[in-house]
């Protein structure tokens, strides 16, 4: 059976009375007063989108198509010639290589220590609120603040070298060697944003039954199996939230970059973002830019299309 | 309906106040209330405490001009900022402009032409303002910003920390023959027997690759030719350079290695490589220092000065105020003031008289010796077109050799490799 939603009558017009009591009726009518509240409610969000999501938009789309030396001030039409050179830049493949290393080791190594911090901190047992505490600390951390200090850390006569050196280990360069600086940024990050989804999992987990689990248990399953049976599945709309937020921040990575690499030693850590950024800032290259902030955009569209369309394969509770 | 109703008469009284605002600000901009905004990078007080008492004896004679403000941004990312500013519609009137953008900034027709205004400018002394100073900042035989500062890279040496390694102080290091070789060597005993750092090439930190101009000068080298159109890494000269370089690094260990700070002016290195402006550090220093020319090398003597020069925005809308301003702030009576933190590029100004009236730190012997002699002769540090993404493709092509078992030549092969398509370009 299908409804169709009623039009609410106007009261105003249907109020009992002639012609000359309808030409009476008023234009700002009760229900118009309220749709002009409710527009007035949404206007601040509304321009706020417009004023700084669809023009921008709009102006990248724009700007790529065009070639703006800021300096000479000039603004030249230069049609697909900024798509062309996305093909023909000889750097843009080890950038999405090292876009590609970085993203993958946040989301394994984010998600894979949230989840097993958030099992482990999912018992009732005394001092635990404070645990909890502690790993969701550095997500109210000024990010800069905390990529400065972990930058002195990773020096070659920093912290944690000098942590090793205590137990006899020569430590490497962190910052300085392509494989260490990378796998160094990735762990900053992890320990930056691991308690966000520390706390969501756990919010997860304690919404688990705790029926389905006894009922498991009598049934003779292990641990193991109750957790990849049970407990997985019904966390799985959590899973899927943190992967898609977790995939679209590391391709918004910038700070940690800027601060800590650079985008080297070499490229090895010039991720896209970092990217775009050398090119319409520090180069003035505005129009490459923007080319490259479309295909930014469609990397993040087409990568959170497949997530949504692949979670009907292993989300629970969806169709 | 009473709070419905509220609301649309708040929300229309704040559309209303919102188009009188918009309205207010889209009028044109009156003659008599000139605004002007110079960018700069510094933001030490004493600074800015000048700038502004020249600014204030300028508005007391020009009621056209309102207000000038000096905006001080960061170092690290001035020429970024100048440029965002400039493409976001908010270009300053003036601007402090470093020699490595200034081939950008002078060859683009961003800077507008300052002859005229300078000198037809009553008591400037145009023809003062030295030609090689200018150099950098002229085209087609227009100057178009003012090289209000040339400042000398020189070596301050601690001799508290040569003598507690058992080191002879700098003055007889320096009397006894003063190359590269000769401070590394006492570098390396003064790391071995401190564990200090021996020299520094201050802000250089193994990504600043430019600064190393001041050591590969020493050998004759340059990183592209006269004309900028082919890369020279990849000379025998240069290739030399480094490889002392990387030595002093990796095996004699008297330069800190990548990720290792010492600054000099902490008493935590015996030389540092730095401009002079950076002496003013040294008032509060808790050691005994000297100062010195920068070391020969293999090429004999050689100096090198660090440029920087105030421009007026082609694209302000007040350029002629702004120029006018530039004429009075620069004239040979503020051109004096300005010479206690900025070498003047007026050759009656270039002596160790009035630079030592200025600089307290510097002792006019020093100044005599050292200073002026390097501002003389002093080769610009290394500047290009593009220099932003030169400098990049270099940094990115030079991290490989900052690694214990680096191939020099095949480095600075790679370096070549990689900025040539823009050299060319």
């Amino acid at each position: 059976m299908t409804t169709t939603p009623q039009a609410l009558p106007d009261r105003a017009t249907v109020r009992p009375g002639s012609a000359g009591a309808r030409s009476r009726r008023p234009w700002f009518t009760y229900r118009r007063r309220d749709q002009l509240a409710g527009y007035l409610f949404v206007a601040p969000q509304l321009l706020g989108i417009v004023a700084f999501v669809l023009v921008p938009l709009g102006l990248i789309g724009y700007y790529s198509m065009h070639e703006w030396n800021v300096l000479a001030n000039t603004f030249t039409f230069v049609g697909a010639d900024n798509v062309e050179r996305l093909f023909t830049d000889p750097k843009l493949v080890p950038v999405l290589q090292a876009t590609t290393v970085f993203s993958v080791g946040l989301v394994v190594g984010n998600l894979g220590l949230a989840l097993g911090l958030a099992v482990l901190l999912n018992r009732s047992m005394r001092g635990i609120t404070a645990f909890r505490a502690i790993f969701f600390s550095p997500v109210v951390v000024s990010l800069v603040a905390w990529t400065i200090v972990w930058g002195f850390l990773l020096q070659d006569d920093g912290g944690i070298n000098g942590l090793l050196q205590l137990i006899g280990v020569e430590g490497p360069n962190w910052l300085r060697e392509g494989p260490t600086a990378m796998a160094s940024v990735i762990v900053v990050q992890i320990f930056k944003n691991v308690g966000l989804n520390m706390v969501l999992f756990l919010a997860a987990l304690q919404g688990v039954p705790a029926e389905l689990h006894e009922a498991a248990r009598v049934d003779g399953a292990n641990p193991r199996t109750i957790f990849g049976r049970i407990t997985l599945p019904l966390i799985s709309p959590t899973i899927l939230l943190t992967v898609i937020i977790t995939i679209v921040g590391s391709l918004q990575v910038f700070a940690q970059i800027a601060v800590l690499t650079q985008g080297g030693p070499g490229v090895s850590t010039t991720v896209l973002v970092y990217y775009l950024f050398q090119q319409a800032f520090e180069f003035h290259r505005f129009g490459y830019g923007s080319t490259l902030a479309i295909l930014l955009f469609l990397i993040v569209l087409a990568l959170t299309i497949v997530q949504w369309q692949l979670r009907r394969r292993w989300v629970f509770y969806e169709n | 309906m009473r709070s419905a109703r509220s609301l649309t008469a708040a929300g229309m009284l704040a559309v209303s106040a919102f188009a009188l605002t918009a309205c207010a600000g889209a009028a044109p901009a009156q003659t008599e209330d000139i605004e002007l905004r110079m960018t700069i990078w510094t933001s030490n007080e004493d600074h800015l405490a000048l700038f502004d008492s020249i600014a204030e004896e300028y508005l007391a004679d020009h009621p056209e001009v309102s207000s000038i403000t000096f905006d001080p941004l960061p170092f690290e990312d001035y020429t970024t900022t100048v440029t965002t500013q400039i493409a976001g519609g908010n270009a300053p009137d003036l601007a402090w402009v470093l020699e490595n953008a200034a081939p950008d900034f002078v060859a683009s027709g961003a800077l507008a032409p300052l002859d005229e205004v300078l000198e037809g400018t009553e008591g400037y002394e145009f023809d003062d303002i030295s030609a090689s100073a200018a150099e950098l900042w002229t085209v087609d035989g227009e100057l178009v910003a003012y090289p209000f500062s040339t400042s000398p890279f020189v070596m301050f040496a601690n001799d508290d920390l040569l003598a507690q390694a058992g080191q002879p102080t700098s003055a007889e290091l320096f009397a006894d023959g003063w190359d590269w070789q000769e401070v590394s060597e006492v570098g390396a005993s003064v790391n071995a027997a401190t564990g200090k750092a021996g020299f520094v090439i201050r802000d250089f930190d193994y990504v600043t690759w430019d600064n190393l101009a001041a050591v590969w000068l020493g050998w004759g080298a340059k990183p592209w030719s006269e004309d900028g159109t082919q890369c020279e890494f990849d000379s025998p000269e240069m290739a030399e350079a480094f490889s002392f370089l990387h030595d002093a690094a990796f095996t004699k260990k008297s330069m800190p290695g990548p990720g290792t700070t010492a600054d000099f002016f902490a008493g935590e290195a015996a030389f540092t490589v730095t401009q002079i402006s950076r002496a003013s550090l040294l008032e509060e220093a808790g050691f005994g220092w000297n100062l010195l020319p920068l070391p020969e090398g293999p090429a004999g003597e050689y100096s090198m000065v660090g440029q920087a020069g105030i421009g007026v925005l082609a694209q302000s809308p007040h350029a002629e105020a702004a120029a006018d301003f530039l004429a009075f702030f620069s004239n040979p009576e503020n051109s004096e003031k300005l010479a206690q933190y900025f070498p003047p590029p007026r050759e009656s100004q270039l002596n160790a008289e009035t630079l030592s009236a200025a600089n307290p730190v510097l002792t006019e012997q020093q100044l005599e010796e050292v200073v002026v002699p390097a501002i003389g002769t002093g080769v610009v540090r290394p500047q290009h077109t593009d220099s932003a993404e030169v400098g990049q493709q270099v940094r990115a092509a030079l991290d490989a050799m900052w690694t214990q078992d680096a191939d020099v030549e095949n480095v600075l092969a790679d370096v070549c490799g990689a900025i040539e398509p823009l050299l060319e370009g």
